[in-house]
């Protein structure tokens, strides 16, 4: 039950883009097509799930054990930027067809503060390894589910008349914002 | 370019949130009030001085090849520093904060100015570059913050002026989206014209 209740959390209660404002970036760069946008998505969930794990293990079992944990920071964002480094070698070594759907979408993501802020906060929270994952695979799929519904409303827009001001990303801006408020009626499912 | 130029363009030409669209996490996160936004915009404005400072000071020192996780480690210093110093003497604003400070670290802002400016120009051009573009960043925080302070709660910098609620929505996560998409729309409006 608890776990249930951490995957609806994550995914549609506290959402990563439109609750928490994490990952906005890529959620504004990439979102023109929905095929794009899934796959940076597949390739988001992979890294936070793989991040939070190392990161959580990190945490415990070095910075913990040294009494150093004002090093947080510098270490999390190292460890990140290798990883994700190590990822795409290792991809583009196993399979080439995974690489060439993912790959482009890897290096950008050592920037998305996404995976940064979710290994922090699972620490924040004091989740054991398990509930850590589990956030951490709610939480990218809560990212991949704004991210395609905007990329679906961003590729009607196209036939859209818009006022030149609001081309591009005030319209993507807005249109993030209604789809906000429809997520916060999701607010109240746990309690 | 002048020193003058190079210190102003961050305030509007270049400005990184609402020309360049760059930090636009710790933007809408923090823009809650306007008060809130500017303790952002002066804490990030801190970090980018300061690596873009030493930056620029070890540019000849840092092999090509290395030079972004160079880069990354210094800027985490930095925002370690801001990190501990905000816990220390600014609790309460620090809570609001919480997340977002660690996350100075993952700002497109702050590698940008290192890796476009600081690293290929002399010391002082690049604090004046960091501190210009630092509050350019800050200023727009400040006026999204007070947007959004003012029509959701009636109040700016915490004194109340209407009576009654504002409109709600404004302070939670959907209007942050909304007065920023409307406010670059202005700009684009402006720059224009």
């Amino acid at each position: 039950m608890e776990y249930i209740l951490i995957i609806i959390s994550a995914i549609f209660i506290n959402n990563v883009v439109l609750a928490q404002f994490l990952g906005i970036c890529p959620f504004l760069g990439v979102s023109n097509k929905v095929n794009t946008a899934l796959g940076m998505s597949g390739a988001v969930t992979f890294v936070i799930v793989l991040a939070t794990m190392v990161t959580y293990l990190i945490q415990t079992y070095v910075l913990n054990k040294l009494g150093i944990g004002f090093m947080q920071t510098i270490t999390f964002i190292l460890v990140i930027a290798a990883l994700v480094q190590m990822v795409e070698i290792i991809l583009k070594k196993v399979s080439q067809p995974l690489y060439q759907a993912l790959g482009i979408f890897l290096p950008l993501i050592t920037t998305n503060c996404a995976v940064l802020g979710v290994a922090i906060l699972v620490i924040k929270k004091e989740y054991n390894l398990l509930e850590g994952v589990i956030y951490a695979a709610s939480t990218a799929i809560g990212f991949g589910l704004a991210l395609i519904i905007l990329a679906g409303i961003r590729e009607q827009l196209e036939l859209a008349d818009i006022p030149k001001g609001m081309k591009g990303v005030p319209v993507s801006l807005v249109i993030a914002g209604i789809l906000a408020l429809a997520f916060m009626g999701f607010t109240g499912i746990v309690k | 370019m002048n020193q003058m130029q190079n210190f102003t363009k961050g305030f509007i030409r270049e400005n990184p949130i609402l020309v360049l669209i760059l930090g636009t996490c710790p933007t809408l996160a923090t823009t809650s009030s306007s008060l809130n936004g500017m303790g952002m915009g002066i804490a990030t404005t801190f970090v980018l001085v300061g690596s873009n400072v030493v930056v620029s000071l070890l540019s000849n020192v840092i092999p090509d090849k290395v030079r972004i996780p160079a880069f990354i480690v210094i800027i985490a210093s930095f925002v370690t520093i801001v990190d501990l110093l905000m816990q220390a003497y600014v609790p309460g604003l620090y809570v609001k904060l919480g997340i977002f400070i660690p996350l100075i670290v993952v700002n497109c802002i702050v590698l940008g100015r290192a890796e476009a400016f600081a690293s290929k120009n002399s010391v002082f051009s690049s604090l004046i570059d960091g501190l210009g573009m630092g509050l350019g960043f800050t200023m727009a925080l400040g006026v999204l913050g007070a947007i959004r302070e003012i029509i959701g709660s009636g109040a700016i910098f915490g004194y109340k002026f209407i009576k009654g609620d504002g409109i709600l929505v404004f302070i939670l996560a959907p209007g942050a989206f909304i007065a920023l998409g409307y406010l670059i729309a202005l700009i684009n409006r402006i720059k224009r014209n």
